[in-house]
């Protein structure tokens, strides 16, 4: 195996065939470019999750001075209710602990959320309700709270934080699903162009390929050099849109987006050191397998 | 050398075999001229011997190997035993003679010193000594067939197969030719050349067998090309 002939061959043949070659990497960069910003997409709304997921909880709110709702019809949540309703939270097997926020509490934290929107100033301690946060040990059994304690004396509402938050994540999985899908239409597509620049070159170099084929060279020497070809614009393509994916981050979500969204969790760089390598893979393979599927239809050996 | 015992070969879609019950015994060292009229089945006895085509019946037995028999990722090792010549040369345009020359040794992994040593040698064999620079179309049509010679028989192949390698030149260059022809099989090398020149044929005096529609219709020790034509 003369390395040296091999490599000579395959520049050769990408020179000789420039104007298909850039259009191959540019199809490959950007199908894989695709690939990894819906797997990067795919980890941010997993980031997103597990940030989120971890500070919301299932809320309590009690009666008011002001609930009209069924259970407040007595007025204010009196101490005993406050306290059954505390034990009977603490008894449940699936909670995992319960705080006690009050109107106070509730006041503070609201200001300290709205603190540049001037709203603070018309809302007293008085107008929020207290409430408990109950954290569960199992984010998904929020129903069993709910029906336990609903219309119950006392309690006014309760509230799943993860309900709300479910509909944007769906929003954001669409977006996921909708890069995949183009990531796979487009791979399809830079595939079949693959697969025509390599019966182009190989149609270019029968002459090569003829007189190989003649003087014994084996399958092997005559087919590398095109399976190296389309490898190789595949993995050039597929560095472009790591490239891409790199900047992508340092300059969106680094500069820009992690400043201004201090309440949000962003995918890091380990996440997108780590997807790099599958946009390589996916990039070198599928560019390879496209070559040699046409190879084997169009070089006779 | 080559041994074709009963061979029939019929293409494809097509009613006539190319050649019927075909048997031809060529011995080491022989030099055999294929003759007969187009479409009589030389080029088709040749692809045969080639491994480019495999028979519909009938037994083939090159350098040795049962080609029925040869799984075809052994084909390029019996392929190196060979030479080919065409009647068009094949040569490649945008390489030098020596370059074209070395294609063919480096494609079959010959290490470079050897590509080094044997290329000026094989040149010097054709006679084109001092040409290795030139581009094939800086050649006459003689002396590019003499580069194609020079690629056939660089790797020293036991078997040199030609197949109307006078067709586009004219008669004086036709006998330099086959003189290097003769030479190359002095050396112990077995020639089959496929012709329809029966000046160079009748000159030769050398074993001739004739085809026509694919069959064997003459197998002459030292023949001349015909009386038919």
């Amino acid at each position: 195996m003369r390395a040296q002939f091999v490599l000579s061959e395959v520049s050769i043949g990408l020179r000789r065939n420039l104007t298909m070659t850039v259009a191959v990497i540019v199809a490959v960069a950007i199908s894989v470019a695709f690939l990894g910003t819906a797997l990067l997409f795919r980890s941010q709304v997993q980031t997103m999750k597990g940030f989120w997921y971890d500070k919301v909880e299932v809320a309590v709110f009690l009666c008011g001075p002001g609930s009209d709702a069924p259970g407040c019809a007595a007025g204010s949540v009196t101490q005993q209710q406050r306290e059954q309703i505390l034990a009977e939270l603490q008894a449940m097997p699936e909670v995992e602990q319960v705080y006690y926020e009050s109107q106070q509490e509730a006041f503070e934290h609201f200001s300290e959320q709205f603190a540049d929107s001037g709203i603070v100033e018309n809302v007293e301690p008085e107008s929020l309700p207290e409430s408990f946060r109950v954290k569960l040990r199992d984010a998904e059994q929020f129903r069993v709270i709910a029906t336990n304690l609903a219309g119950r004396p006392g309690v006014e509402q309760i509230q799943d934080m993860r309900e709300v938050l479910g509909r944007i994540f769906r929003v954001l999985n669409w977006f996921t699903l909708a890069a995949a899908v183009v990531a796979g239409v487009q791979l399809v597509a830079a595939m079949l162009l693959i697969a025509n620049v390599i019966r182009v070159a190989a149609f270019s170099r029968r002459r090569e390929t003829s007189i190989m084929r003649l003087v014994g060279a084996s399958r092997f020497y005559i087919q590398l050099p095109f399976l190296l070809e389309g490898a190789l614009a595949g993995l050039i393509g597929a560095l472009v849109a790591a490239a891409g994916v790199v900047a992508l981050q340092r300059f969106l979500v680094e500069d820009v987006l992690r400043r201004e969204f201090t309440f949000v969790a962003f995918v890091g760089w380990d996440e997108v050191w780590r997807t790099i390598p599958l946009m390589l893979a996916t990039g070198v393979v599928l560019a390879a397998l496209a070559s040699a599927v046409t190879v084997r239809k169009y070089l006779r050996v | 050398m080559i041994t074709f015992e009963n061979v029939t070969k019929t293409y494809p879609r097509q009613l006539k075999p190319a050649l019927s019950a075909v048997t031809v015994d060529v011995a080491e060292g022989e030099f055999v001229f294929l003759v007969g009229a187009s479409g009589s089945g030389k080029s088709t006895f040749l692809r045969l011997v080639l491994r480019e085509e495999r028979p519909t019946s009938g037994r083939i037995h090159v350098a040795g190997r049962d080609l029925a028999r040869l799984s075809s990722w052994k084909v390029p090792a019996l392929r190196r035993q060979m030479g080919v010549v065409f009647q068009d040369f094949r040569l490649l345009p945008n390489k030098t003679v020596a370059q074209n020359v070395a294609f063919a040794l480096e494609v079959i992994g010959k290490p470079r010193q050897s590509i080094r040593q044997l290329v000026p040698e094989v040149l010097d064999l054709v006679g084109l000594h001092g040409m290795s620079t030139r581009r094939p179309d800086e050649l006459s049509g003689g002396e590019q067939q003499r580069v194609a010679i020079a690629r056939a028989f660089a790797n020293r192949p036991a078997l040199l197969l030609a197949d109307e390698p006078t067709g586009n030149l004219d008669p004086a260059t036709s006998v330099g030719i086959m003189k290097l022809l003769d030479r190359i099989n002095r050396t112990g090398t077995t020639v089959v050349m496929a012709t329809h020149d029966a000046a160079i044929v009748d000159s030769m005096r050398k074993r001739v067998v004739e085809l026509d529609i694919g069959r064997v219709v003459r197998d002459q020790s030292r023949g001349v090309y015909g009386y038919t034509h």
